[in-house]
């Protein structure tokens, strides 16, 4: 190294250095957002307890020995006993708790799972028509949401589950036609920002009909807020339900939901307050994670707060 | 003022109006009606019985007879109640039912504006952190859980409060259901009005107001309170819709003669005409304190007087 000046060296060795760097690295939105959410500890541990509490709902009954609606005569309205294997206790009619929470958790999410869809395409069609064609069919679309609002609807809801019967597949529907307002309202909001955008008169200008438009290009561009609000759409159908279901409209015997199981342990709780007690806990876990997650996602997602 | 009040009910009935209809028509197609039974009737019984009911007519004409007799003040006969009318029954569940909604409404309303400003105040110190715990557990857990915990507690545990059940007149069996049915209206209305008097304490007239020596109280009572308001007020016409729904599960959690559980009974026994009477004074009820929110809308921010 003999004959270089300091200075030189000094060079010699950042140009090295340059050399072996690997180009930036540029940062995503969606990189951002994953970030962003990881970072946020309330929604991260949310996410572990959901998934354990689906694992619960839906792996769960291969590990137990009883079936949600399987009497065991030797033990009746007894409380936890792990020798006998009811973890949870059983309830009046014998049958293991910890079967029936599984059961009610399992079916409690997929009436979720299910209204929720269900709300979420009738929320986006309705809104992105409203958004799109704008002018006087948006100002009637919207003016019947508002009406809608108004309206108690939970009388609704119990009309019409009175009516289709205790049909659990009408039940979801129900539920879900009747929790899409928020959606079309969001959804009508973006239509109206989106359809000025360069990308839709493109498509316009090249022959695009005003469905495929609407369907093809304005649709995939709402996934944000969509996911969002969906997730926040979850809990509360899970509240419908379990609610219907404790006024005894909902999920019938020997089915059972969260809320069911609930009702049933609610006037016997203090004989046997394991059988108000567990699924509760379920319940309000189920409940806040999903909240917690749900404005994680938010946070996460929004652009409004970067 | 009065003029937006006029309009304000005007454009409100027509509501009232479409929803009873759609109650109307969905109840009669749906499958069953209110003399199915086990046992039937003998034939001349039951058609003397449903011409009674007028359900012998067409359906047209079975909901202009239920309307004008709605105008007229009169709700019909009820269907599974043989020996009263819609009316009496209803007058039976009104007073409590009102009593036990407005008792809720006010409390919960004042509690979630207090609560709403004293974790804006105390923002990220200890009692905002304790406020926002109270406030989560009010909007997550569902009333039906936290009613049913309180009964076993204050009721069965502790024995400081009757459990269930309703003696008139006595405030002791009204406390655990208000609570309940006050707890999550509340907390929401806590959580809107502690976000919109952090936005409010950062304007400018607050800093004005505090730069010229104002107290912090003073501040808050004559320039900040009014505006922060706001959107807690035009949440209180859907909070009523939820007040509401609460109602039905509290009647039922702690056996109270309201007209909620009238209501639920009325449904499964296809008692059309209860149905309808019900859903008809829970809309004029809704529509009636909905105007008094936006009169005091109005009354807080004058741009919607003018629009």
């Amino acid at each position: 190294m003999a004959g270089l000046t300091q200075k030189d060296e000094v060079l010699t060795r950042y140009a090295e250095k340059l050399s072996t760097l690997k180009a930036p690295k540029g940062r995503s939105l969606t990189d951002d957002a994953i970030r962003r959410m990881l970072a946020n500890k309330a929604a991260m541990v949310s996410l572990f307890v959901l998934a354990a509490i689906v694992l619960f709902a839906f792996v769960g009954p291969y590990f137990v020995p009883w079936g949600y609606s399987e009497v065991d005569w030797a033990s009746i309205r007894k409380p936890p006993d792990f020798e006998a294997g009811h973890f949870f206790g059983t309830d009046h009619n014998g049958r293991d708790l910890l079967a029936r929470t599984m059961f009610g958790t399992q079916m409690s999410l997929i009436v979720a799972l299910v209204a929720t869809t269900v709300s979420v395409v009738i929320g986006i069609a309705y809104g992105a028509i409203a958004g799109y064609f704008g002018g006087r069919v948006d100002a009637v679309m919207m003016r019947i949401v508002d009406m809608l609002y108004a309206l108690p609807y939970i009388l609704f809801v119990i009309i019409l589950v009175v009516i289709f019967g205790r049909n659990p597949i009408l039940l979801f529907v129900g539920i879900g036609a009747i929790e899409w307002l928020t959606m079309a309202r969001i959804v009508r909001g973006q239509t109206l920002t989106l359809k000025e955008k360069e990308f839709v008169e493109a498509a316009r200008a090249g022959g695009a009909k005003p469905w495929t438009i609407i369907f093809r290009h304005i649709v995939p561009n709402l996934t944000g807020p969509v996911v969002i609000y969906a997730t926040l759409t979850i809990p509360e159908i899970i509240i419908v339900e379990s609610f219907l279901s404790y006024l005894g409209l909902g999920i019938q015997e020997p089915q059972t939901s969260l809320g069911t199981l609930i009702s049933t342990g609610a006037p016997v709780a203090e004989v046997t307050p394991w059988m108000l007690i567990y699924p509760g806990i379920i319940l309000v876990s189920l409940l806040f994670c999903l909240t917690y997650v749900g404005d994680g996602l938010r946070d996460a997602l929004d652009p409004k707060d970067r | 003022m009065l003029r937006y009040a006029t309009r304000r009910v005007l454009s409100a009935l027509p509501i009232a109006f479409i929803a009873v209809t759609v109650c109307f028509f969905i109840l009669r197609a749906a499958p069953g009606g209110p003399f199915d039974s086990d046992r039937p009737l003998p034939p001349e019984v039951l058609a003397n019985v449903r011409a009674y009911y007028n359900l012998d007519q067409p359906l047209f004409m079975q909901y202009l007879l239920y309307i004008g007799g709605v105008l007229r003040g009169d709700l019909g006969p009820s269907m599974s109640s043989y020996d009263f009318s819609v009316s009496e029954l209803m007058a039976i569940g009104m007073p409590f039912s009102l009593q036990l909604g407005l008792t809720a409404f006010v409390i919960a309303t004042t509690i979630g504006v207090l609560t709403g400003m004293i974790a804006a105040v105390y923002k990220n110190k200890w009692p905002d952190y304790l406020l926002v715990l109270v406030v989560m557990i009010g909007v997550i857990v569902p009333n039906f859980l936290i009613g049913a915990l309180l009964q076993l507690w204050f009721g069965v545990y502790l024995r400081w409060l009757p459990a269930g059940g309703w003696v008139p007149g006595s405030w002791a069996h009204l406390v655990l259901p208000v609570a309940v049915l006050s707890w999550a209206h509340a907390a929401r209305i806590s959580r809107l009005m502690r976000g919109s008097m952090i936005e409010t304490l950062g304007t400018n007239y607050v800093r004005t107001a505090r730069s010229k020596g104002l107290g912090e109280r003073m501040v808050l009572a004559r320039h900040a309170i009014k505006p922060a308001l706001i959107p807690v007020v035009s949440y209180l016409g859907p909070g009523l819709s939820y007040l509401l729904t609460g109602s039905l599960v509290v009647e039922q959690i702690f056996g109270l003669p309201g007209i909620g559980r009238y209501f639920i009974q009325a449904a499964l026994n296809r008692d059309y005409g209860m149905v309808l009477g019900t859903t008809l004074f829970y809309m004029l009820l809704i529509i009636a304190l909905n105007l008094i929110v936006d009169l005091v809308y109005a009354w807080l921010d004058p741009k919607v007087r003018y629009r």
